[in-house]
Order: C-alpha cells, then sequence, then structure tokens
C-alpha cells in the first residue's frame, strides 16, 4: 500500500462527503408511511414498564391497565368506579356468603373466536395459586377454600375451591364471608385464561400473535420501554360499544417527560402529573386537568420495638399533633391532596371514617395540647429528643421530610435527623426493625374497602412494619371479618379505626389524589377513586 | 520542588491563568465566608416564604425555593460541596495514581508490563456502573462517593505519571543518586515524585472539572450528595424540573457550575500548555 | 492482525470474569431483594417466589449457575420484567443505543473535525474564539441541563421535534438524543483537532512545505491533517466509553428504550440477573471498541503496524 492512497483514503477532503453522507442517513431513516385508514387511536402515558403481562405475575398498576384492556374478569367497574357486570351477566350469593355462582355470558369469545367457558376460569384460578406458577399478589383468592394450603404446598391445586358446574357456570367457595369479594374480582390475576395456548407456549404466550385475550382489545405489539400496542378484538362481546381502535401504553416512567410529551402533542392522556407542574397546568389547561381522591395514604410510622416510640402513646400523639397536615396538603403538595386525620379515605365504599380526637382543634390549641403530652411522656428543655426519620429517596419525599422535621422544630423543640434511603434499603432496615425509629410508607387500597387500609395493622399481618400487637384491635377485626351484615360489620370496623387513632402507631398525613392530563379529545372519562380508566369506556372526539 | 515553583512563576505571566484561578480563589472564599454572613440557613424550610423571585430588596437575592429556602444560602453550600468533593475526590486519584505510575515508571521491565496490563485492564471495566451499584447498594456516604470518583480517575494519572518518571529516570541526578546508593524507594519519594509535581498539579486540574460532572451525573440520577446537604450537581437537577415555573433555581446554580467548571478547564489548558506546550504527555 | 485481535478477545475473558464477579457480589450485598414491596408477602408465597427463581440457594450455588448459563450464552430470566429472558431484554434495547450512540460518534466527529479545522486554521481570529469558546461552553454544561432545555424549545414550545424517542417513527426522533449526546464531545474533539493541527502545522516538514511554496490548503490537504489526527484517534476509545455513560442521562431524558436506562431501574428494582446481564454487556462492548480503536490506529500508523 502506498502512501499516496492512503492519503487519498484519509484526507480532509472526506469531510465534506461525511456532512453530506450524515444529512442523507437523517432523511433515509425518516421513511414512515401516512396513516392508512381513518381509525381511532388512544395514546396513553402508562408510567413505568409493566412488568408482566401475564395475568398471574404482575402486581403494578401499571401493568394492570394494560390488562384491564386484554382481559376481563367476571366484573368490572363503570366509568365512575360502580361495580357491575363483565364477563359473568349475573351471579347468586349462598345465604351464608360462602358460595358465589356465576352466569358467563354465553356470546363471550376469545379473541382467536372460541367461546369463554367456566373451566377457563378454573384454569386460572387453579394456575394462580398452584406454587409452580409462583405468582406475587393473591390476595383476590386466598379466601377461597384450600387456597392457603395449596400456596403452602400441602394440596394440590385441583383442590381449590372452585368448579365448573356447567359450560357456562362458575362456582367458587369461600373458608370465611368476605363482604368485598365481588371486587376482588375485577382483579387481573382472576381473569380467565386460554388453557389451550398457555399450555402449549409457555411463556411465549405472552407474545403479540400468541397471546389470547377476552378483552375489549388484543396484543397487537409490544417492545420493552417503549410501548405496549393493543388492537381492538372483533370477538369481544361488547365490540360494538368498543369506540376507540387501538391503544398505546406509551412507556413514561419520568413523569416530567410525560408531561412534556404530552403538550408536545405526543399523549392523550397521562398517569400523573409532576408536582413542580400542577399549578403551571391548572393555569395553562385548567380543562385538561383532572384530579379525584385516591385511596392511598402517606404516612409516617413508628417502630413500636424500640424503646422512646415503644409503651410511649403519649410522645406518639405529640409527634402527630404538632404536624401542620393542611400545611403539608395544601401549600408543600397543592395537587388536591387532603389532610389525613384518620387512616380510611373518604369514598371509601359503605364505610364512615373516623378522625383524630384534634382534628378540629384549632392550630394553637393542638400545638398546646402536644407541647403538654410531649412533657408528661418525660421530655422537654432539659432532656430534648432527637428524632431520625428515614423515607426513601425522591423529592416529594425530601420536601416533607424537611416540613416535617421544621414542625416539630418548631412545635416541640425536638431536633430531626433526615436519612433518605434508596427504596430497597428503606424497606429492608423497616422489615428489620433495628435502626429504623420514623419511616415514610405509603399504604394503597387494593379494593374499594376500609377492610384494606385496616388490616396492615393486624398483629399477624406481614405488612404491619411499625410491629403495632393489640389484642383488642385484632378481636375486633376479627368480628368484622366473621359479619355477614354490611351495617354491623361497618361499627366493628370503625370501632378498630378509633382504637388505631387512640393508639398512634403510626401518624397519617394526606391522602393522595389520582392526577392526570387528560386531552380534551377524549370523551367518557369518568374520575374514580381507584383511578381505573379502561379504554373500552373512552372516545376521541374529531380532531379540531 | 523546582518543578512548581517555576509552574507558578511561568502560570503569573499567563492571563487566562491569572484570571481563572483568581476567579476559582474569590468563589471559594465567598462560598466559605457567605454562610458567616448571611442569616439564612441552607436548610430551614421557612413556609412563608416559599418560591420567591430573585429581588434586591427583601433579603433573598437569590431568591427561595419550594420550601422558602434561600437560594444564595444553598448555592453557597453546594458550591463548597461540590469543590470539596472534586478537591479531594481528585487528591485520592493523584495519590493512587502517582504511587502507581511513579513505581511502574521508575522500575520499569516486568513489573512495568503487568503493572500496566492492571490499568489496561481496568480501563474495561464500565466504572460508572460500579458506582451506581456501589451508591444503590451501600447508601451515599460522601466517603463513598469520594472514593468511587477517585477511583475512576487515577487509570489516567498512573498512566500519565508513568511517562513522566520513565524520562525523569534516565535524568542526570536520578543517576547520581543511584550511585551514591539512594534506595530504590528513597529515589521514588525523594528524587522523582517531587519532580512529578508540575505534571500532577496540571492534571489534577484537568481531573477536578471531570469530577465535578461525575458528581453532578449522580446527583442527577439520585444518588449524589445526601440531603439536605446539597451540591451544585444536585441544585441544578432540582432546578431542571422546575424551569418554567421558577427558572431562579435552574439558572444560578447551573451558571455557578459551568463558571467553576469553566475557570478550572481554562485553567487546566493553560497550565498545560505551559508545563508541555505540545500537549505530548 | 488477525492473531493480534484474536490475543486480545482471548485476554479479555480474565477481565470479563472478574466484572461478574464484583458485580455478582456487589447486587447481592446490597440490602433488600427483587420482590419486596410495601406489602409485605406473606411467607409461603415469599417460599415460592424464590424457589422458582432459584434465590433460596447459597450465594456459591447461584453464581455457579449464572455462570454456567453465561457460558451458554443464557443471561438468565429477568426477576422484574417476568415475560423476558435478559438476553432478550438486552438484545432488543442494544439496537436502540448502538444508533444513537454510533450517530452521536460520527456527529461528534464530523462537526467537531470540521470546527477544530476551522479554528486551527484561523487561528486567533473571531471565527477561532467562537469555536473555543462554544467549545468550552460545550463541555461545561451537564448533558443533564442541555438535554430538556432543548425539549422545551424545540418540542413543547417550537414543536418541530418530538419530546420524546417513542414520539414518533421517523428520523426527527433521533435528532435530539444524539444532539445531546454528541454535545460534549463535539467540544472535546474540536479542542483536540485544534491544538493537534497547530502543533503538526508548526512541525519542521510543514515549514519545509511551506517554504516550497505550497499552499495552506494542500499542505492540511496531504501532509498534515493525517498525523493531525492520530491523538483523535486515541481519543476515540474513551469518546465511546463516555458516550455509553452519556447514554444512561440521554435515554432517561429522552425515553428512549435503550440499554442504558435499563440499568438504573434494574438496580433500583435489584433486578440482579439484568443488571449483572447489562454490566457484562458493557464491559464486553468496551474491550471490543478498544479493540477496534487499536487496530484503527495501526491502520493509520504505519509505525505502530510494523512493531
Amino acid at each position: 500500500m502506498t502512501t499516496s492512497t492512503h492519503i487519498k483514503r484519509f484526507s480532509a477532503r472526506g469531510l465534506l462527503p461525511a456532512w453530506f453522507f450524515l444529512a442523507l442517513l437523517l432523511v433515509a431513516c425518516g421513511d414512515s408511511g401516512p396513516p392508512s385508514v381513518q381509525e381511532s387511536v388512544l395514546r396513553r402515558g402508562n408510567g413505568a414498564e409493566p412488568e408482566s403481562l401475564d395475568m398471574h405475575n404482575a402486581i403494578s398498576t401499571e401493568a394492570g391497565d394494560v390488562q384491564r384492556d386484554l382481559g376481563e374478569g367476571l366484573l368490572g367497574f363503570s366509568p365512575t368506579g360502580e361495580l357491575r357486570a363483565a364477563a359473568a351477566e349475573r351471579w347468586v350469593i349462598s345465604d351464608d356468603g360462602l358460595e358465589y355462582t356465576f352466569s358467563l355470558r354465553p356470546e363471550a369469545r376469545w379473541s382467536n373466536g372460541e367461546p369463554v367457558t367456566a373451566a377457563d376460569f378454573v384454569y386460572s384460578f387453579r394456575r394462580l395459586v398452584d406454587p409452580a406458577t409462583a405468582a406475587l399478589y393473591l390476595i383476590s383468592v386466598t379466601n377461597i377454600e384450600n387456597a392457603d394450603k395449596i400456596i403452602a404446598g400441602e394440596l394440590s391445586p385441583g383442590a381449590l375451591g372452585v368448579a365448573a358446574v356447567s359450560t357456562h357456570e362458575f362456582r367458587i367457595r369461600l373458608n370465611s364471608p368476605v363482604p368485598y369479594f365481588l371486587s376482588l374480582l375485577t382483579h387481573p390475576s382472576t381473569f380467565p385464561l386460554h388453557r389451550a395456548s398457555v399450555e402449549r407456549l409457555g411463556d411465549e404466550h405472552l407474545r403479540a400473535g400468541n397471546l389470547v385475550s377476552n378483552g375489549a382489545y388484543k396484543l397487537q405489539e409490544r417492545q420493552v420501554g417503549s410501548h405496549v400496542e393493543l388492537v381492538r378484538n372483533e370477538y369481544y362481546w361488547d365490540n360494538e360499544n368498543t369506540k376507540i381502535d387501538r391503544v398505546v401504553h406509551y412507556v413514561t416512567p419520568e413523569p416530567m417527560a410525560e408531561l412534556n410529551r404530552f403538550r408536545a402533542g405526543e399523549l392523550d392522556m397521562t398517569r400523573t402529573i409532576p408536582p413542580e407542574s400542577f399549578v403551571q397546568m391548572k393555569d395553562e389547561r385548567p380543562d385538561e386537568v383532572r384530579t379525584s381522591p385516591s385511596l392511598a395514604v402517606y404516612y409516617y410510622g413508628f417502630n413500636l420495638t424500640k424503646p422512646s416510640f415503644r409503651d410511649n402513646p403519649k410522645l406518639r400523639q405529640a409527634l402527630s399533633m404538632a404536624i401542620d397536615r393542611e400545611t403539608i396538603a395544601d401549600e408543600v403538595m397543592g395537587r388536591g391532596e387532603t389532610a389525613a386525620y384518620g387512616w380510611v379515605p373518604d369514598g371509601t365504599a359503605n364505610y364512615q371514617p373516623r378522625r383524630f380526637s384534634y382534628a378540629d382543634m384549632s392550630r394553637k390549641e393542638r400545638h398546646h395540647t402536644a407541647r403538654q403530652l410531649y412533657r408528661e411522656a418525660g421530655f422537654g428543655e432539659n432532656n430534648p429528643l432527637t428524632i431520625e426519620v428515614r423515607f426513601n429517596t425522591s423529592n416529594v419525599h425530601q420536601r416533607i421530610a424537611a416540613s416535617v422535621q421544621a414542625m416539630w422544630k418548631e412545635v416541640l423543640g425536638i431536633g430531626t435527623v433526615l436519612i433518605n434511603e434508596e427504596f430497597h434499603v428503606l424497606l429492608a432496615n423497616v422489615e428489620q426493625k433495628d435502626i429504623t425509629q420514623v419511616f415514610r410508607l405509603n399504604w394503597s387500597g387494593e379494593y374499594n374497602d376500609a377492610h384494606t387500609f385496616l388490616s396492615m395493622f393486624e398483629s399477624d399481618n406481614p405488612s404491619n412494619l411499625t410491629a403495632y400487637q393489640s389484642v383488642e384491635y385484632d378481636s375486633l377485626m376479627d368480628r368484622a371479618a366473621a359479619q355477614t351484615d354490611p351495617d354491623r360489620r361497618k361499627v366493628f370496623l370503625a370501632e378498630a379505626e378509633g382504637l388505631l387513632l387512640n393508639d398512634h402507631p403510626a401518624i397519617p398525613i394526606y391522602f393522595y389524589v389520582n392526577k392526570s392530563m387528560v386531552s380534551k379529545r377524549v370523551q367518557g372519562w369518568g374520575d374514580n377513586v381507584l383511578n381505573y380508566h379502561y379504554s373500552q369506556h373512552l372516545s376521541l372526539a374529531a380532531e379540531e | 520542588m523546582s518543578a512548581l515553583s517555576s509552574l507558578v512563576r511561568h502560570a503569573r505571566s499567563s492571563r487566562a491563568v491569572t484570571v481563572c484561578a483568581t476567579m476559582l480563589l474569590v468563589i471559594a472564599m465567598i462560598s466559605l465566608i457567605g454562610p458567616l454572613i448571611s442569616n439564612h440557613s441552607y436548610f430551614a424550610a421557612d413556609f412563608d416564604n416559599r418560591m420567591l423571585a430573585p429581588t434586591m430588596t427583601g433579603g433573598h437575592f437569590f431568591g427561595t425555593d419550594e420550601l422558602g429556602r434561600d437560594l444564595l444560602a444553598r448555592t453557597l453550600s453546594g458550591i463548597r460541596v461540590t469543590l470539596l468533593v472534586a478537591v479531594i475526590a481528585s487528591l485520592v486519584s493523584l495519590g493512587i495514581g502517582v504511587l502507581y505510575g511513579a513505581v511502574a515508571g521508575y522500575i520499569g521491565g516486568r513489573v512495568d508490563g503487568f503493572m500496566m496490563r492492571i490499568v489496561d485492564g481496568l480501563y474495561a471495566l464500565p466504572f460508572i456502573f460500579f458506582v451506581i451499584l456501589l451508591m444503590v447498594a451501600f447508601g451515599r456516604s460522601m466517603l463513598l462517593i469520594l472514593i468511587a470518583i477517585g477511583a475512576i480517575n487515577w487509570l489516567d494519572m498512573a498512566r500519565i505519571v508513568r511517562g513522566q518518571t520513565i524520562s525523569l529516570k534516565q535524568r542526570a541526578f536520578v543517576d547520581a543518586a543511584r550511585l551514591i546508593g539512594v534506595s530504590t524507594r528513597g529515589i521514588i519519594f525523594r528524587h522523582i515524585t517531587p519532580n512529578l509535581l508540575g505534571v500532577v498539579v496540571v492534571y489534577m486540574t484537568l481531573a477536578i472539572p471531570q469530577a465535578i460532572l461525575m458528581e453532578s451525573f449522580l446527583s442527577f440520577l439520585g444518588l449524589g450528595i445526601q440531603a439536605p446537604q446539597t451540591s451544585l450537581g444536585a441544585l441544578v437537577s432540582d432546578g431542571v424540573s422546575q424551569m418554567e415555573q421558577a427558572s431562579w433555581l435552574l439558572v444560578i446554580p447551573a451558571v455557578a457550575l459551568a463558571v467553576i467548571l469553566l475557570c478550572f478547564n481554562f485553567l487546566g489548558d493553560g497550565l498545560r500548555d505551559l508545563v508541555d506546550p505540545k500537549g505530548n504527555t | 492482525m488477525l492473531r493480534y485481535a484474536f490475543a486480545r478477545i482471548l485476554g479479555a475473558i480474565p477481565t470479563l470474569l472478574l466484572v461478574i464477579a464484583i458485580a455478582f457480589l456487589m447486587v447481592h450485598a446490597a440490602p433488600g431483594g427483587p420482590f419486596d414491596s410495601e406489602r409485605v408477602l406473606p411467607p409461603d408465597i415469599k417460599e415460592n417466589i424464590e424457589r422458582a427463581y432459584h434465590l433460596d440457594e447459597t450465594l456459591p450455588q447461584q453464581f455457579y449457575r449464572y455462570i454456567k448459563g453465561v457460558v451458554r450464552g443464557d443471561l438468565g430470566p429477568s426477576y422484574r420484567y417476568r415475560d423476558f429472558s435478559v438476553s432478550e431484554l438486552i438484545a432488543g434495547a442494544i439496537p436502540v443505543t448502538m444508533r444513537i450512540g454510533a450517530l452521536a460518534i460520527l456527529l461528534a466527529l464530523i462537526v467537531g473535525i470540521s470546527a477544530g479545522l476551522i479554528a486551527a486554521l484561523r487561528r486567533n481570529t473571531v471565527l477561532d474564539r467562537l469555536v473555543t469558546g462554544i467549545a468550552m461552553i460545550g463541555i461545561s454544561v451537564p448533558v443533564f441541563v442541555f438535554a430538556p432545555l432543548m425539549v422545551l424549545v424545540f418540542a413543547v414550545t417550537l414543536k418541530w421535534l418530538p419530546a420524546s424517542y417513542t414520539g414518533s417513527d421517523g428520523a426527527d426522533r433521533l435528532l435530539l438524543p444524539v444532539i445531546a449526546l454528541a454535545m460534549p464531545q463535539i467540544a472535546f474533539i474540536a479542542r483536540l483537532t485544534r491544538a493537534s493541527l497547530i502543533d503538526v502545522m508548526n512541525s519542521d516538514y510543514v515549514r519545509t512545505a511551506k517554504a516550497q511554496g505550497l499552499k495552506t490548503l494542500s499542505i492540511v490537504r496531504y501532509h498534515a491533517f493525517r498525523p493531525a489526527m492520530l491523538p483523535l484517534i486515541s481519543y476515540l476509545g474513551p469518546a465511546f466509553a463516555a458516550v455509553l455513560t452519556g447514554s444512561v442521562v440521554v435515554e432517561h431524558v429522552f425515553g428512549v428504550p435503550g440499554v442504558g436506562r435499563f440499568l438504573i431501574t434494574a438496580s433500583a428494582n435489584r433486578d440482579y440477573t439484568l443488571v449483572l446481564g447489562i454490566t457484562v454487556f458493557y464491559a464486553a462492548m468496551v474491550v471490543f471498541l478498544n479493540l477496534v480503536v487499536d487496530l484503527l490506529y495501526a491502520f493509520v500508523d504505519p509505525r505502530v503496524r510494523t512493531r
């Protein structure tokens, strides 16, 4: 190779063609064809990547929203959150509240045209409790006969209390009455599965082209980190009333980036609205900001296994009273969050939430009592207290912790050390109950019933992270559970909540709010506490 | 110490270097003295004064953030932390790198070959991922951040120092020392290392902006300095999310960060030109 | 040259093993597990899951199982994205990351070299000052400031370009991420080219050529350009590494479904296998790119080749 050929191959002259090449490359990549037919496409910002489309493997709300478009359970919700018939047209509950018999819609079809039968439900329920499935979310079925023993590996899945009475009749037997059982049957983990394709294809059954679904939509395409695309299921029994032909659930883990995409016209609705931008959006696009109360509570828990907090309800109450919940909800958050003076949010079905005895005191009065309690608990200027608060890393938690720090300092003179930890580190520390003192967590209701909030404090509940132990509380919860009459059950639950509010095992701070940007084009949107928005209920107005 | 003093003498003659060095000194001084004069703390929330825009009157010259914390106090505190992190992290990389490079370069032969093969091997490690894992796994102590950033930058330092050492080794004064019986360790510590100082100072000046960017990168990913402490990187990445509602929360720390980075870059460039006009090292 | 390349690849194997071992220990040392949440799992359910993912085995057993898989090209199942294997996840994300990374390097080289040449040839003019000044700003403004600003201006306000990678199917979606990723590299390369060309133009043989009456442009074209590019080629290795690192931020801001974005979420989720898979992938990339750079160097500089 001579030097001159080298020079020709590698010289400054190459730069000009290189510029052309670069321009060409960019143009060449942009060969997207025009949309072929006039179809109605809904573009949803769906938050983080849905971890799985397998009805039995997913636990997140992001996965749930996709699954509710793909599949259909025995029951579903209306746009405004009322429970209503879905795959089952009607049902009968036995007098003892233990046996549920569902009549399935005879016209219901899978996306491959085969009929949806009771056997599909039996298969799905058995697969869910099968230890080999390793499902994460079993709350919907744990009360079904023998479920516990199957999960523990003592019985085979065939022993589960479910049966196909006939092709279109499906029966469930429970261990004990569960008043909110019907609402559990809206959860994707209870959706039917198409047995033949699941057994033949294994994990491959979840791929586009393989996935057989019974909901209003079927899977068209999935690109991890990018989107899940669904198209109309022509065989769906209510296909006539499905307006939107194509739904794209975009992966939008960053709220700020998601909002920018909405503003750039790339999305029709968002999963959330970042706190920083809420006021601005309220000003600029008031018609497109949708908020509604949510079934979730933000709280600070005490580690009740350690001194200072153990056996010291006065201190715990003083700390709770010193927090100005309105300031945090309205000023620091300001997206419609409401101050939490109890554990069960307003809007919870069949329940009258209780409130702290000091909920209606004036701020001055409250602070005064808090100081008094603090002194009675044995602390004061001469014996000041220092508290460590742990929370997981995020701007919002940081702001709230700094606010609480300022309030405790101002009212009680307490020094607070703020420790932010990565979420899994925080969880590990909280579970170990060794070094934690006060920790931030939240609890979101998984069904619309007060039980979902109150069961967290039962002595044997693994999610009881404060280690609150109260025989009285447990017995109240047990009595509520045994009660089939909703009004009498309500009384026991309220009494239990009252006990919690007296004992302060943790401090509820605010109730969350569902918040989304929803384009003016989107019709049929209903606000509901669970924040479920089935695509099949929505439609798009013509472009202006 | 002749290398260093001649560097300082030369440096005085370059305007860019003088201006940048002065500016950095002034910024550092302000960030140290500021908190003594200001009556605002960088961490105390003040709910009556949230999100105030910068004003000449009213005490909050740089405005306040979403918790009513004074942005001037926070920026000064951020500068302090950023400079501290960057300088100490660079010193860490300097310490490891100089020692490693000087030993490899001076001993030479197979030892050198082996030691440099290790450096080459380590270059292939995706360090940034280890740093991320480290932060996620073991919490975000200041110490860990310092070690992590220092551990990334020492490789460059080791290579540069090794090259310099090899050329120094052949100089007459090293031969003389060897002839009069100074031990290898003595030669490395007493004769080689001091003469490396000029080059080392220059490259440290260039390593500092790298460390600053690294720290802000970690802050952006939520893995940086522990709140309520703050760094310029953390302030900037907070500001980014509020740039439309409160532009000052982005602009002020971002300008501070850019000015510091610019100064270090100009300073390093200028110094390098003085030490090594051809940039061959 | 082939033998050299082969030896280099063999030599990288211990490095990769070391990477796997360190990363394996680190992810497992991190507190918390992949299936933790504020909703604590009942013991029976937890047991079933741990058994299904072999998390009930001892660490050495798990490590052995993992290495055995890696040798067969199987990076294991993802603990978080349970529908996919780690190999599938990474394979799906690589083309995106590579495309943006390669375009960014290309853009950085073309723009950087052009700017550097102009600055060097018009040394100490306004043009030179402008290029040097912009380059300085380029390396002094973090990508995470620059990238969201571009989104705000070009996507949200002007609506010229999509705000995110998945917001369009066309090439326009590449523009902002590529520019954001290339920006610091453009600055570095322009500075490097300028310094290097000035250096070469002051060398004896160029002075000789000048004395012979050759025009500056043809001197650059035939004599100075190639030697001036040598330091640039050495910089390519670090540039690739920097682009890979930068992709973490850029993919985050623009919602690019690439490899970099996985890493943060995967380590936050304790998705052990995915974290390991990505780390191994990146290490292999760096090893490979360094090899390419060395070969390129040998190709451009005959002195290296004969060694």
